[in-house]
């Protein structure tokens, strides 16, 4: 089994209220806050699906889906 | 066969009782004069597969047996006054929630620690809007033993059918004293059952949405069936709400399972009646002492009469109003300031002519007490 | 089945705040439910009254929403009848320990099986910022507006004294190991105590300038360290996190049990 590679990091944007922990312990900096204060993808070829975000996620809005899965 | 006769406390009947009516769950903590029925409880429970509990307050002692109600249990609790005011809160809950349960005080001189050997019915109204907020209640007494048993198996039916707590309003004196008890062969006094919703599993299940006789059938928690209970006002799936319409009719129906059915409720007894001209009401120990003066009184040719209450809540307003229409004089007897006296007097057509007999000191009010007070009623002097 | 098939999503997004720590423990917890691979219809969930109490609104069990601090008693209750539930009793710090404190002692000196999860913000949040018995001492509340002058209990060590065969303490920065201790804490027969370290940035970390919700959960990282490290040696300040407690003790419902058994007999 290889690393884990990003098929898509779902982020429900009515869920979210912007809290920004996911950006800011996001260790490849992948997430930022739109104009909108809700969470998004800014660079998912740098996510490494470490999950974390979805871990931590205080709305249960972040869904990180790997390829394997 | 065993023998059905015992020789037993009040408290130690309304075990028997309770058991008879189906009781698999008691939760309690230990207050004079309620302990003996956690103690018998403690013995007879396990020896039937039940559950006795001994909680660490009588806070937690109602929310326990709450709890094991939601699941499909009969339950009980037992204390008395400074146990009872700690109940009042997980009372309101119950209320809220319609969850049957039966709650057992077992009056002692108040307020405060007051006089926890002695008798008083000091809490009939504590009874009635102890908890806060509007809401209805059933609360029942009895004036001995035999009574006692038959009102307990009254009070599980009564939560049972109609989802709500109901408190049985001993005292002292019921609850201490020894006399002869006639357990009751199974099924000669009715058993009323958990009424279980019918609706089948997949299928969604509403909670609290009555039936249209006002009935809400349960679904054990942990069964089939999941859904939410709270304290809050809820809608039909036990969620909460503030949606004017819903608190509203939640409301009303909370007030009008109950209030709509005093006549279904409403137990009493009634002894020469017919054509008296001073009728004492009375009620629990208090009753013991007006029936023996009714008896004795009777015998010398007075017309007294006695209408004994077994529901206190709801007040049957209807019934006290149509027994004592054509008496001269109302005479309530019991030991508090007038606590059901006031709602004779607003039963009544003439309230002038409702008087009390009372006693407030501990001590047991006496057919002297009441005769006392009668004679000057009826303008003879002591 | 994912986390979200536990979830009443009806009801999403939830009431709590931006930012507040009770999410993610809502999100640790399902975590150790999925894993475990409990049935929704086997797990009951009882909680009080406060921010933490709503937890029970969103979960897809059988919810019990209950009155003030008395969580764990409806729950033994519950319990003692349904030994077969699992019961999860997530609380606040306030619930648990203030208004609550006798029935969280009782309920550990029995050791009935059930996992209750304190979730310590140090304030009573649905409220509005009110110093709680974990606050602290020199902390700032809206009802100890010159500093609080009261001091905090230590859960882990109350829990420990007062009985339960399972005790740990974790935060919502640790969200892994959150989960991780919660699902051994459902599985421990007996009761368990599970302390999250739970950030409220809009009353707690407001008042005492502890910055943002990442930034609190930056100091649970800071501040704690796992138990008996090398870190917790030569800092006694740090707090520590892990399984403080796991032993096998009669269970109080499987005892009372054994006293049906002897009462039968002996009828």
């Amino acid at each position: 089994m290889g690393k884990p590679k990003l098929k898509k990091l779902h982020i429900r944007q009515e869920w979210c209220k912007g809290c920004g922990i996911c950006v800011h312990f996001c260790p490849e900096k992948v997430l930022e806050l739109d104009d909108k204060d809700k969470a998004f993808a800014a660079r998912p070829q740098d996510c490494i699906c470490c999950k974390l975000c979805e871990l931590r996620c205080p709305d249960l809005a972040i869904d990180v889906e790997t390829e394997d899965e | 066969m065993k023998n059905q006769i015992k020789f037993v406390q009040g408290n130690e009947a309304c075990v028997e009782a309770a058991l008879y009516a189906g009781l698999d769950f008691f939760a309690g903590y230990p207050i004079t004069p309620s302990t003996e029925i956690a103690e018998h409880m403690a013995v007879r429970l396990p020896q039937i597969g039940g559950k006795f509990l001994q909680m660490e307050d009588e806070i937690a002692s109602l929310c326990a047996i709450i709890g094991a109600s939601l699941t499909g249990n009969k339950v009980m609790t037992a204390t008395s006054g400074p146990g009872f005011s700690l109940m009042q809160e997980a009372l309101g809950y119950a209320i809220m929630t319609e969850i049957p349960c039966v709650i057992v005080n077992v009056q002692r001189g108040g307020p405060s620690t007051g006089l926890p050997t002695h008798a008083s019915q000091g809490d009939i109204n504590q009874a009635r809007w102890g908890t806060h907020g509007d809401h209805a209640i059933i609360a029942l007494t009895a004036s001995n033993h035999q009574d006692l048993f038959t009102i307990t198996v009254e009070a599980f039916n009564l939560a049972e059918t109609y989802r709500t707590p109901v408190l049985l309003m001993l005292d002292e004196i019921t609850g201490h004293m020894r006399e002869r008890l006639h357990i009751p062969k199974p099924g000669q006094i009715p058993i009323v059952s958990r009424l279980k919703t019918s609706v089948k599993q997949g299928v969604d299940y509403h909670p609290y949405l009555p039936r249209e006789d006002g009935r809400l059938p349960m679904s054990d928690f942990g069964g089939i069936h999941r859904y939410n209970v709270t304290g809050l006002f809820h809608d039909m799936w036990g969620f909460p709400t503030d949606n004017p319409q819903i608190v509203h009719g939640l409301l009303r129906h909370l007030l009008d399972k109950i209030g709509n059915n005093v006549h279904l409720i409403a137990k009493y007894k009634e002894f020469y009646l017919e054509d008296a001209t001073t009728i004492l009401v009375s009620y629990g120990s208090s009753a013991r002492s007006a029936l023996h003066l009714v008896n004795n009184r009777r015998n010398r040719g007075e017309r007294l009469g006695l209408l004994e209450l077994q529901t206190l809540w709801p007040f049957p307003y209807g019934i006290v109003r149509e027994k004592c229409a054509n008496a001269r004089h109302v005479l309530v007897v019991e030991m508090n300031m007038g606590q059901i006296l006031r709602e004779v007097k607003i039963a009544v057509e003439d309230p002038e002519k409702v008087f009390l007999a009372n006693r407030v000191d501990g001590m047991f009010i006496t057919p002297t007490d009441i005769r006392n007070i009668l004679r000057l009623i009826q303008g003879k002097g002591v | 089945m994912a986390i979200k098939d536990y979830l009443r999503e009806r009801f999403f997004p939830h009431m709590w705040c931006p930012g507040c720590g009770h999410g993610t423990v809502l999100n640790s917890m399902l975590r150790a439910i999925e894993n475990l691979a409990l049935e929704k219809n086997d797990v009951v969930m009882v909680s009080g009254i406060g921010c933490s109490a709503r937890i029970s609104g969103y979960v897809d069990f059988h919810t019990l929403h209950t009155i003030h601090g008395r969580a764990l008693a409806f729950a033994t209750g519950v319990k003692m009848s349904r030994p077969d539930l699992n019961l999860i009793v997530p609380m606040g710090d306030g619930d648990a320990l203030a208004i609550g404190g006798n029935h969280f002692i009782h309920a550990a000196r029995r050791n009935i099986d059930i996992t209750a999860i304190i979730m310590n913000n140090r304030i009573y949040g649905m409220t509005g910022g009110q110093f709680s018995p974990l606050t602290g001492y020199g902390k700032l509340a809206t009802t100890s507006p010159y500093t609080n002058i009261d001091h905090a209990f230590d859960t882990v060590s109350l829990a420990i004294a007062a009985g339960a065969s399972f005790v740990a303490r974790t935060t919502t920065y640790h969200a892994k190991q959150m989960t991780d201790i919660i699902q051994k804490a459902i599985q421990h027969k007996g009761f368990s105590v599970v302390e999250v370290l739970t950030q409220c940035p809009t009353y707690f970390g407001r008042k005492n300038k502890e910055g943002g919700a990442a930034e609190m959960m930056e100091n649970y990282k800071n501040i704690t360290t796992p138990i008996g490290s090398k870190a917790s040696r030569e800092n006694p300040d740090l707090i520590e996190r892990g399984i403080f407690v796991e032993k096998e003790m009669p269970e109080y419902c499987s005892e009372y049990n054994k006293i049906i058994q002897k009462a039968v007999k002996g009828k």
